[in-house]
């Protein structure tokens, strides 16, 4: 079941342009009329931005223009200098300081092509100022010869020897939960099909188990949180991972909150509820409160399912160690940490911003708990919660987690602009977070599948890059090595190695 | 059992139309008119709705546009763009950005909290209450679900010096304490802001506000005539030193706040002397020199005491100004260290800009918040400044009505309650007061960082 699969295999990537007209990008290519339909442009542009339809040219592909330091540019070459090439003015409004319109439009690029972006995008790091975005890479002076290609970057799932199945995946990342209801069922599908294609996971979320997901069982995740909605017998038993929600970054200490608007008769089918009418989920389990409860919540999933692994999704208090140690003495395979700057259908603006800590703190303190308390090989630790790129990845495993889950990354595949508008009205006028049924024909779900399988290509491609440089044959070797970090404030005196600015 | 606090917001629309962040920009020239235009199907109907504001001259397509951009990429002869709007990144300050500003308008518009979809877009961390985090309660503490209303979460403070324990008179019988209290039951009292075009119906407006919210208005005692009468018991008349109170006002008002001088507890006495029934709030203003003066206070009697930071959130201070929650941190603990912090109240004013402010400064050692210029933003400020050298406001805050101000406060403040209850409920917290100091449950960026990453790039310990 494990064996290593085709997953990740070069050609599944496959071309998977913007959905809309224009796609988004950075520059922007314009021409006068003092064009003369030379071709010249056509001809220099080894990208394909320019393109000759009849008796005129146009840029249709602009978003792929290198930019005014082009090494071909047309711009100069044209001899009758009609081209202006120049930061899309639309550009400039895009993003924020985590997700900075380079990082968007540069996660679009790997979507479409399946690789990183050569043209002077800063798809490493975002603008937030602290944790990932001030945290660099060192590389050893002498790495030793490792090549991309070797180097592994599967992980496991279950370390605990309980006689439970052994689950690899081969990248360490798998689809944060997202629920039938905040998300099209396209979207939905769309992640279960790329978890497929890669042979890696993805989370239901809180909304129940569409029967549009039995085809994927084998790599569905299904969420029991404090709502319990659409959680049945049978759910349980069809998965080989059940995730306890206790708490998600972006609202920690908060109940989930699924609008009137969303609750549509299919959604409200599912969650066993009344079309129309908001779902508030609880918070907290209120038949948890304490260790010894969680780890009745836990050997309730282990009895009815009795191959399943089980994870525990929590957020990141002060005593978040604790927590994590707790789940681990409760028979928790995963322990799942979602750090404060996480997403969210909806959530109170000064929750997501000021309750509880980033995920960059929480996840070192995590690891090094568990390694004082002798425990850390016997459990996967898993951080979630801002990340956004392979470099994120990276900067984690070697701050202590074993892999990933990602989820505002899958959204921005599905071309997320991060407007922060998924809740109001209809939902998601991009037709992703929504349940409406003519925003919802916006999007196929195997173009969905196509752009996430092209995004975790390019990530892949770029984590086995950076090991090899780094002279590791495995991405087990990263868990924990912060000789391998440096932070911006507090660069240290001596670097045995390069730092990658 | 008391009545349970609630706060009756009621929608109040602004008399401008707010700016925002990026605007519309759609040319005519080059349109290849076709059958169904881009226009006609944006999701949010911003098109249709078209109307061009005369007074501002705006156009309500900026206004109404959510940026999804599917104009933007779906016109084929890519005549739609967006572009940031530079009016808005001017407004404000580096405490009062334009995103504070704008939210703080919604917020006195709807009395709603700001709720958004996808995770926090702004910076890692940053300056004063930016560099905590607050805690949550996870599995082994139970939170309290304050906002769906299934637990109630008590925000009253009392304020007024109390005793650290019970005294006895001779045959035995309990000395009840004699101090006045005075309830508040929104742990943020209202001030006066120290700009700003204000008039008498601004004045007006925010006593009746303090008399809604159940909290107490502080305001220049001058300025308080026959016209504040209704709302006396929940107004303090501030007082420069060694001026007077009348008896018939002082008879009305439960506060009398005084400003810092040598000489102060004497006025205080004074003051006691004409109404025992009057708290006074002795007016410091935060700096270095704060907690020895405040001890010195509390140690002769002072009941509540206000830390005065300035408008920037920091310090009164002329160099290196701290940022007030570490200077109120130091009050609270000079305080706690003498044995003597449960004697005396702490409120603090400065910079407090957003409801995680009120939270965030009780957590460093204020059992309430002092908010000013916070209110003036709810009627529409800009935060411009021009009032200070003469030019008139540009939202003419000096015609608001004191109906309309009051509208717009309690808008604002029941916002702020609901996200006090959001921090509460995450923290399980039930009562405000619990909160009070209670450093160990917030996260503070200096001491995650070193924890962290100070040791980031050196080789592992073996």
């Amino acid at each position: 079941m494990n064996a290593p699969t085709k997953a990740f295999d070069p050609s599944q990537v496959k071309e998977a342009p913007s959905r809309f007209r224009t796609a988004l990008g950075k520059y922007r290519v314009s021409r006068s009329a003092k064009c003369i339909v030379c071709g010249l442009c056509v001809d220099v542009c080894p990208l394909g931005v320019n393109e000759k339809i009849g008796g005129r040219i146009t840029s249709p592909r602009d978003y792929k223009c290198l930019g005014p330091k082009c090494p071909t540019a047309c711009f100069k070459q044209c001899p009758v200098q009609a081209i202006t090439v120049r930061t899309d003015p639309t550009f400039e409004t895009m993003g924020d300081y985590r997700w900075t319109g380079d990082m968007l439009v540069s996660t679009y690029y790997m979507c479409e092509t399946g690789r990183v972006p050569q043209n002077g995008l800063e798809y490493r790091t975002g603008a937030s100022d602290g944790g990932f975005d001030k945290l660099r890479l060192i590389f050893p002076k002498d790495p030793g010869h490792v090549s991309p290609d070797e180097v592994d970057t599967s992980i496991e799932l279950n370390r605990t020897g309980d006689g439970r199945p052994q689950i690899d995946i081969p990248f360490p990342v798998y689809g944060g939960g997202m629920s039938f209801g905040s998300v099209s069922i396209r979207a939905i599908v769309g992640r279960m099909k790329a978890a497929t294609a890669l042979n890696s996971f993805c989370c239901t979320g809180e909304g129940g188990y569409p029967d549009d997901l039995i085809p994927y069982d084998d790599h569905v995740i299904t969420q029991v949180a404090t709502g319990l909605f659409g959680v049945r017998e049978e759910t349980i038993q069809r998965v080989r991972i059940v995730e306890f929600k206790y708490a998600q970054g972006a609202k920690p200490g908060l109940g989930g909150h699924l609008l009137g608007d969303k609750v549509t008769p299919a959604v409200a089918k599912m969650r066993e509820a009344v079309v129309g009418s908001a779902l508030f989920s609880p918070f907290p389990f209120h038949s948890v409160y304490s260790v010894e409860d969680h780890k009745k919540h836990i050997d309730w999933i282990k009895a009815t399912n009795s191959k399943a692994l089980v994870s525990v999704k929590v957020s990141t208090p002060t005593d978040v160690d604790m927590v994590a140690v707790g789940s681990y003495f409760a028979g928790a395979h995963i322990i799942h940490l979602d750090g404060s700057y996480g997403g969210t259908g909806a959530a109170p603006d000064i929750a997501k911003k000021n309750i509880a800590m980033p995920i960059e703190y929480a996840v070192p303190m995590v690891h090094r708990f568990l390694v004082a308390e002798g425990i850390r090989d016997k459990i996967t630790l898993i951080a979630s919660g801002g990340i956004r790129t392979p470099h994120d990845l990276i900067k984690i495993v070697a701050l202590g987690a074993d892999g990933i889950v990602t989820g505002t990354a899958d959204m921005v595949a599905m071309e997320c602009v991060r407007c922060h508008n998924c809740e109001s009205g209809r939902g998601c006028a991009r037709g992703i977070a929504t349940t409406d049924t003519g925003l919802v024909e916006l999007m196929e779900s195997d173009w969905v599948a196509q752009r996430l399988i092209n995004m975790y290509q390019a990530w892949r491609a770029e984590v086995q890059r950076i090991l090899a440089k780094m002279g590791l044959k495995s991405i087990r070797q990263l868990v924990g090595r912060t000789e391998f970090l440096a932070h911006l404030d507090y660069l240290p005196d001596h670097v045995d190695g390069e730092i990658e600015y | 059992m008391p009545a349970k606090y609630h706060i009756h917001t009621q929608e109040t629309p602004p008399r401008f139309k707010a700016l925002i962040r990026s605007g519309v920009i759609a040319w005519e020239e080059g349109c290849l008119k076709c059958a169904v235009c881009v226009k006609k199907q944006c999701v949010y109907k911003v098109y249709d709705q078209r109307n061009l504001d005369g007074r501002q001259m705006l156009d309500s397509i900026d206004t109404l546009c959510k940026d999804c951009y599917r104009c933007v990429q779906g016109c084929p002869a890519r005549l739609i763009n967006k572009a940031v709007n530079p009016e808005y990144l001017q407004i404000g300050d580096d405490l009062f950005t334009p995103e504070i500003i704008t939210k703080t308008w919604n917020q006195a518009a709807t009395g709603k909290i700001p709720v958004s979809g996808a995770g926090y877009g702004g910076k890692f961390s940053g300056k004063g209450f930016d560099a905590m985090w607050t805690d949550m309660s996870e599995i082994v503490r139970p939170t309290r679900d304050g906002i769906h209303g299934r637990e109630y979460i008590s925000t009253g403070v009392d304020l007024g010096r109390k005793d650290m324990y019970l005294k006895a008179g001779k045959n035995g019988e309990m000395k009840l304490p004699t101090y006045p209290s005075v309830r508040i039951e929104h742990p943020v009292l209202l001030q006066v802001p120290s700009f700003g075009a204000i008039r008498k119906p601004f004045l007006l407006g925010l006593a009746a506000a303090a008399r809604q919210l159940l909290t107490q208005a502080i305001i220049p005692a001058a300025v308080i005539d026959r016209d504040f009468r209704p709302h006396l018991a929940h107004v303090v008349p501030s007082l420069e030193p060694n001026i007077g109170l009348d008896e018939k006002m002082l008879s009305k008002v439960s506060m009398v706040e005084i400003a810092d001088h040598p000489k102060v507890m004497h006025q205080v006495a004074k003051i006691k002397k004409k109404s025992s029934k009057v708290a006074v709030i002795v007016k410091v203003p935060l700096n270095k020199k704060s907690p020895a003066r405040c001890l010195e206070l509390v140690q002769t009697g002072a009941e509540v005491i206000h830390l005065a930071g300035n408008d920037d959130g920091r310090e009164n201070t002329p160099k290196n100004a701290r940022y007030i929650k570490d200077a109120i941190a130091d009050v609270h603990q000079k305080l706690v260290e003498n044995n003597l912090r449960d004697t005396v109240s702490l409120i603090t004013s400065g910079g407090i800009a957003l409801a995680e402010h009120v939270a965030k400064g009780i957590i460093c050692g204020s059992d309430a918040i002092v908010a000013d210029l916070a209110l003036l933003v709810a009627v529409e400020c800009r935060v411009c400044r021009g009032c200070k050298q003469g030019l008139p406001c540009p939202v003419c805050i000096e015609d608001v009505t004191a109906d309309w101000t009051t509208h717009r406060m309690v808008n604002l403040l029941g916002a702020w309650h609901n996200q006090l209850l959001e921090i509460s409920g995450a923290m399980g917290i039930r009562d405000i007061r619990r909160m009070r100091g209670e450093r160990g449950r917030a996260m503070f960026f200096e001491e995650l960082e070193k924890m962290v990453f100070a040791g980031l790039g050196k080789p592992a310990a073996k």
